[in-house]
């Protein structure tokens, strides 16, 4: 078994992840008690969670630990998601103006 | 004369990152079936997302979400309390996974039946935390198809809609996840793993579990914080 022979992390690591998981959410949630312009807001709200994401991913989810062609094969179309979102979400905004 | 061509030993292929042969991903197929149902996850909470963001900017106006999911306590309306209380618990959650997906690679039958079942707990604590908002929410008159035409839902129709498509859809994924990991418990406990030698069973489970924690991040962003 290949993979058996693959690195583990040790309890360490998920400790230390586990509390910035802590870190980030608190924060999250001050940046949103904060006040803060929409746009400051909106961009740290989501760096946020994808620092999250990245760390359940790699750590907790040994992504990290894997062979990289796995890593392209999961996150690679992830990235259609974007494209989901580019082509679905002007039709919204249309919504709005043609309401105005 | 003939020149000499070089050919790299057959396991340096293999480990290679771009090395096919018997198993390209160097991964078992029952962890790789996994990623791939995690991976069509992603696009179908990924859909919803859009869908939500969509009806979110085409609506002239939307329920401040920081005062429909406050708490009341000592007389202090303490805004999304109850969901900042439910993402600790999940990420906790996160955290007891991966310390039973620890104990199982120490081959530790006992620690990793504990730290599965802690896992499973603070999942129904979640859930009921959900139960309990749902509850709330369904009391004060929103619906799927319907909201109160007063503060703080104004009419918004789509805010019921969306709100109980993201959340109890994502309820549903926590719910099957603590079947699925009290079956792997019961499974570790009877000592199913430890004759087979491969633990490898609780990982795979991580890795959904781990994953439903991942989609709450996107979820308590976009449609709670937002």
């Amino acid at each position: 078994m290949a993979h058996a022979e693959r690195k583990h992390p040790q309890v360490k690591v998920y400790l230390t992840v586990w509390l910035w998981l802590f870190v980030l959410s608190f924060s999250a949630y001050f940046v949103d008690l904060m006040n803060l312009p929409f746009v400051l807001k909106a961009i740290l709200l989501v760096v946020i969670a994808l620092m999250k994401a990245g760390l359940i991913a790699a750590y907790f989810m040994h992504l990290r630990f894997e062979k990289l062609n796995l890593v392209y094969t999961i996150v690679l179309p992830l990235i259609l998601l974007l494209a989901l979102a580019a082509g679905v979400m002007p039709d919204g905004l249309s919504a709005l103006m043609s309401r105005w | 004369m003939q020149s000499e061509t070089k050919v790299a030993p057959l396991e340096e292929v293999l480990k290679s990152d771009w090395g096919g042969g018997k198993s390209p991903f160097g991964v078992s197929w029952g962890k790789l079936m996994m990623w791939l149902f995690i991976l069509s996850d992603a696009f179908i909470f990924g859909g919803f997302l859009v869908g939500y963001g969509t009806l979110r900017i085409s609506s002239e106006k939307w329920p401040e979400t920081g005062k429909v999911f406050a708490l009341n306590l000592f007389g202090y309306e303490v805004p999304l309390l109850l969901i900042a209380f439910m993402t600790f618990i999940l990420v906790s959650s996160s955290g007891w996974m991966a310390l039973a997906v620890n104990a199982a690679y120490n081959r530790d039958k006992k620690r990793t039946v504990t730290f599965l079942l802690l896992t499973c707990l603070f999942g129904l604590i979640f859930l009921g935390c959900q139960a309990y908002e749902w509850g709330k929410l369904i009391h004060e008159g929103l619906r799927p198809w319907f909201a109160p035409d007063h503060p703080p839902f104004d009419g918004v129709r789509n805010f019921g809609a969306c709100f109980f498509m993201l959340t109890g859809f994502h309820g549903l994924h926590v719910l099957t996840g603590v079947i699925y990991l009290l079956i792997i418990a019961l499974r570790v406990a009877s000592g199913v793993y430890e004759r087979r030698g491969s633990y490898e069973a609780v990982e795979i489970a991580g890795l959904y579990w781990h994953f439903v924690d991942l989609v709450w991040v996107f979820i308590f962003t976009f449609f709670y914080l937002f």
